[in-house]
């Protein structure tokens, strides 16, 4: 579906990729990993067909810098930082439908699904919005159509746990029809996403690597934490992932599967405080 | 074609948000207001009174405002939209270039020339309500001479923001550009050549190739056919071109400009980096 033979970029005397090699098949879904400066955006905007460079970038066998159209008509992408649009969610939505031969009204849906009121921001400028609101947005323009290929920048990281939930369930939905690349920092972000992890460091391939995807996308764990304490830092945390508080320390909720690494990532600062940790897939015994 | 007017629809929907079109169209209309309400139109000058005389002062102020105003925005407003992420998010979407260039132009213009030409309109309906008349083939020639301009200062503009790697040169460019222009007209022009004894031919060339001037001197010519206040250059300029072919000319060389540049623009910003 993807094939990046060479792939090098250089920036005036800098050169960011070196080489790159990499191959995506249909229904691979892939975390690009690497710190800051490794590559990851530009990779990302070669895919994309921003940036001129040496090598050969092809998506479906096409290139994006002279088959632009063709080639991104597949692909649903979603940024890292939501970009100062001045359009309202109406126009923006109706924009970007109308380039894709879309549905605008597919697009709205996703993005209500995911939490956004979309009759309240319908005629709000987007720029205006929220940081969580328009990450809600550019995820159902980008779900909201017939996408092949999805790329996403840390795409879940100004979700809320609910719309986490809801965004790994249309996640799940695509699965056997869509290939995805999903850029982050840190893998246990993105870990229950993937199938495969990609690392790069200073433009190369150092990691790529198959990933265990037996994590049910939609699977929900319920959960129950006891702690030796009240803690106002802990209540604080543990609230917004929607935990309750019951009789003496104890805080019961849900975790939706795939975010079971990052639950336990904010439990492991309050590692002193804790009694008892379970955690069991919704309807277990 | 859909994409290009989709993207020319954007673009407007955007300016008119935008505090500079704000700002902008009350310049232009407070103009217009503060021309009608100071009764020029009742004044004379060189036998000109009525909406002439109005016309012929709105459109010398319009010269002095609108390149700068046309330049600076068209530059901060898409090198701007490349520096704060927006270019990558917008070409992810399966839009053309042409389509996103061409239409992003057309949708400046339109937004450019609305507020200007509806100041224009604004004075012929005071005209009509006074039972002044109407000089009908002088608003109509204004109205070409400022698609002219803008479009030539529009091209200049998306060229010069192609080629800029930040709003801040980009701005710095287009103020340099603009005060090139403004050195260059025939007053500074002719005092040169008087101090420096330079042919006259130079300083007309340099004139007439100069698209502000070339604005300027055709607008004059509409009320000063001898061109008496441009001196002695005007024997050159009415002698190697004659009346009509000069207002052609004033019309036909910012038109090339604008659109040499703009297509000179387009040439560069489809083989860089979008964003």
């Amino acid at each position: 579906m993807i094939q990046l033979k060479s792939l090098k970029k250089t920036f005036r005397k800098t050169q960011v990729l070196r080489g790159l090699d990499l191959n995506l098949a249909k229904g691979d879904r892939m975390a690009l990993v690497g710190s800051n400066g490794a590559g990851k955006t530009t990779l990302v905007r070669c895919l994309l067909g921003q940036y001129t460079f040496e090598g050969e970038v092809l998506v479906a066998g096409l290139s994006p810098r002279e088959n632009r159209r063709e080639v991104l008509k597949q692909i649903g992408f979603v940024p890292q930082l939501p970009p100062p649009i001045k359009m309202t969610v109406e126009q923006l939505v109706q924009f970007s439908a109308d380039l894709c031969d879309a549905d605008p009204e597919e697009m709205l849906g996703v993005a209500a699904k995911l939490g956004l009121p979309i009759d309240e921001v319908r005629n709000r400028v987007f720029v205006r919005m929220s940081g969580g609101e328009k990450q809600k947005l550019l995820i159902g323009i980008a779900l909201g159509r017939d996408a092949e290929i999805l790329i996403m920048d840390e795409p879940a990281a100004n979700l809320d746990p609910e719309a986490r939930q809801v965004f790994f369930n249309l996640l799940a939905e695509r699965l056997d029809r869509v290939t995805m690349i999903i850029s982050s920092h840190r893998l246990d972000e993105v870990a229950a996403l993937v199938n495969r992890v990609v690392e790069l460091d200073r433009g190369l391939v150092v990691l790529d690597d198959h990933v265990d995807d037996s994590v049910d996308m939609s699977s929900v764990l319920n959960c129950s934490i006891e702690l030796s304490q009240p803690n106002d830092a802990f209540s604080k945390s543990i609230s917004e992932w929607g935990f309750t508080h019951n009789e003496g320390n104890c805080w019961q909720g849900q975790v939706a599967g795939p975010d079971r690494l990052r639950f336990l990532g904010v439990l492991s600062r309050y590692a002193g405080l804790l009694q008892g940790i379970e955690m069991k897939a919704a309807g277990q015994k | 074609m859909k994409h290009l007017l989709r993207m020319a629809r954007a673009d407007i929907g955007e300016s008119i948000r935008a505090r500079w079109f704000f700002v902008y169209t009350v310049v232009f209309g407070t103009i217009m207001v503060g021309l009608l309400v100071s009764g020029l139109t009742e004044s004379r000058i060189m036998g000109f009174t009525g909406l002439s005389r109005l016309l012929v002062t709105y459109i010398q102020i319009t010269m002095a405002i609108l390149p700068i105003f046309m330049l600076i925005t068209t530059v901060r407003s898409v090198v701007g939209d490349r520096e704060a992420g927006v270019y990558e998010y917008m070409l992810s979407l399966p839009v053309g270039l042409a389509a996103w260039y061409w239409g992003k132009l057309l949708g400046r213009f339109i937004v450019i020339f609305l507020p200007v030409i509806l100041a224009m309109m604004l004075a012929v309906a005071w005209g009509l309500i006074k039972g002044v008349t109407i000089p009908w083939s002088q608003v109509l020639l204004y109205t070409v001479l400022l698609d002219a301009l803008i479009i030539c200062f529009l091209g200049i503009g998306m060229l010069i923001s192609t080629l800029s790697k930040s709003t801040d040169v980009a701005q710095g460019a287009a103020f340099m550009v603009w005060l090139f222009l403004l050195l260059f007209l025939d007053l500074i022009l002719l005092g040169t050549l008087i101090r420096e004894g330079l042919p006259a031919e130079m300083a007309v060339g340099i004139a007439l190739s100069n698209p502000l001037q070339a604005f300027r001197t055709a607008t004059m010519l509409l009320f000063d056919p001898q061109l008496v206040l441009l001196g002695p250059s005007a024997y050159v300029i009415l002698d190697l071109f004659g009346r009509i072919g000069y207002i052609w000319w004033a019309m036909a060389y910012p038109l090339f400009i604008g659109f040499s540049t703009a297509g000179l623009g387009y040439w560069v910003f489809r083989r860089r980096d979008l964003s």
